[in-house]
């Protein structure tokens, strides 16, 4: 089911609707952009991946994912949370709480899609484990299995990736985990059976293939940010005033656009600034990047 | 290897056209995949870096081989220039859109765009300088002394393409080390040691 543009409203968020449509502020008055948020197709989806333990280029992961077994599968969800435990991707995302969740994806490499997941709120599942009142941070990490992921049997990344939200970051209703996408289970290449979705972020954020949910009092390290904290911070929110050392973070390249598609303005938090600006009232964004 | 000094410069045009059109072809069949803008500007960018590593081997095959392929060195190094300008058009055009304020000021701002236009620059007063009637008026001398700026381009291409990643991939880095060899023979006390150059100069 979509929901028109004049339907997204941030109280639908908080109305728990079973499906809405990337929050864009702007559309809702401008309905012309709605034709250019079309949902990227399956094909271009599944066939442009940064998925580094399946190698570096864009169509290695739809290449070499097929090699990962997703089943079985389990979650260690452990820190300061009531339940710890490993917990199966049913436990987490039961079928009858699924629901479709059409999000704009920002790379940090400049380009962006617009994909339609299917996915439960993190914050559900954060509830059902139970939530300790120390735990400020919530850590995420990705399987390691170098027999199924071959970038893993070369030095060139620090494995497990690794990452990391602020604890009202992950409750915040936009943030997801995904199980799948386009109605179908979620493709290996695209981070099966599980993955995070936090679409106010760069997309390294959104961590893929999770075996590992940690509830912490420490900002955990997350592997980009440990390798060059210069280039990638904590946050990582969407900002187009706030550059990658190495190249400019203004416009973005919406892949499917065709040939002479050019480049559109990167907004504010990938256009949610409207749901989750006041998550970060009184932060410096420059610095906390 | 011998009559390969025999094939007319003609050869290196049409096989340097190739990949122009191997590209130019697999753009029109549709098989550049889901980001068909990134692959071509890729693409033109690798092979202009290719036709620069290719132009810096004649002189140590010359060496080392004693095969003579100087006259190919000036279609190669033009195959490179050309590539290399096609690759800023494609950036200019389908990357970016021909937005003109944030190409020039990512062309200031970017270390990887400043060394590529920088490359770019040097490879174009390269490609002007090649003509027979230009050499004859810069002399011996002064041509070579222009043309060794292509010790500094080639690195710095490759650089460049090191530059616009996330992390350190493999090719770039072997194409490197391929160059370093090859500039080490540049080198007076390298080539005294082969006996390339008289000890006493
Ligand atoms: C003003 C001049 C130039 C501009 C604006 C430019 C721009 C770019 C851009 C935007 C990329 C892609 C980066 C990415 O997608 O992350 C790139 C990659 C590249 N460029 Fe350039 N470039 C310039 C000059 C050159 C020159 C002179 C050469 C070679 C002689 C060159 C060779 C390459 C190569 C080999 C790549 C990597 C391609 C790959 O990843 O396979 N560039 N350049």
């Amino acid at each position: 089911m979509k929901l028109s543009w004049s339907d997204v409203t941030p109280e639908a968020l908080f109305l728990n609707r079973r499906a809405f449509i990337a929050g864009l502020g702007v559309a809702a008055a401008a309905p012309a952009l709605a034709a250019a948020e079309e949902p990227n197709s399956f094909e271009q989806i599944t066939n442009y991946n940064n998925f580094y333990e399946f190698g570096f280029g864009k169509t290695d992961p739809a290449d070499n994912a097929g090699a990962l077994t997703t089943d079985p599968w389990a979650v260690e969800i452990g820190g300061l949370v009531d339940r710890p435990g490993s917990y199966s991707v049913a436990d987490l995302a039961p079928g009858n709480a699924v629901e479709e969740r059409i999000y704009r994806l920002r790379c940090v490499e400049a380009w962006s899609m617009v994909i339609p997941w299917l996915g439960v709120p993190l914050a559900s599942v954060l509830n059902k484990v139970g939530v300790q009142s120390g735990a400020k941070f919530v850590a995420f990490e990705t399987l390691y299995r170098p027999d199924e992921m071959p970038e893993q049997r070369r030095n060139s990344m620090d494995w497990p990736y690794r990452e990391g939200l602020r604890l009202d970051e992950a409750m915040h209703p936009l943030t997801i985990l995904a199980t799948g996408l386009y109605g179908k289970p979620m493709p290996n290449q695209n981070g099966a059976p599980i993955r995070l979705v936090v679409p106010w972020k760069y997309g390294f954020k959104s961590i893929k293939s999770i075996v590992k949910i940690t509830l912490t009092d420490r900002q955990p390290v997350t592997t980009w940010q440990a390798m060059q904290p210069r280039e990638y911070g904590f946050y990582a929110n969407v900002n187009p005033t706030v550059d990658h050392p190495r190249w400019s973070q203004a416009t973005e390249r919406r892949i499917g656009a065709g040939l002479l598609g050019g480049r559109q303005e990167t907004l504010m938090f990938n256009g949610y600034g409207d749901q989750v600006a006041q998550l970060y009232a009184g932060m410096d964004l420059a610095r906390d990047y | 290897m011998h009559r390969i000094r025999r094939l007319p410069t003609g050869v290196v045009w049409a096989l340097g056209t190739l990949p122009l059109v191997l590209l130019v072809w697999d753009t029109l069949v549709g098989n550049l995949g889901v980001d068909p803008v990134r692959d071509i500007e890729h693409r033109l960018g690798r092979t202009a870096v290719y036709f620069l590593l290719a132009s810096l081997c004649i002189t140590p095959i010359l060496r080392m081989a004693r095969v003579n392929l100087v006259k190919f060195r000036r279609p190669l190094g033009l195959l490179a220039a050309s590539y290399a300008g096609l690759h800023l058009l494609s950036w200019a055009v389908l990357d970016m859109g021909l937005l003109w304020s944030q190409m020039l000021k990512d062309i200031a701002k970017r270390p990887y765009l400043t060394i590529g236009m920088g490359v770019l620059v040097i490879l174009l007063v390269l490609a002007a300088t090649s003509s027979n009637a230009v050499i004859r008026k810069l002399g011996p001398v002064r041509w070579r002394a222009i043309h060794r700026w292509v010790y500094l381009a080639a690195p710095l291409a490759v650089f460049h393409w090191l530059l616009a990643y996330k992390i350190w991939p493999g090719k770039p880095l072997a194409i490197l080390a391929a160059m370093a060899v090859l500039l080490a023979f540049r080198l007076p006390l390298l080539q005294r040691h082969l006996g390339w150059r008289a000890r006493s100069a």
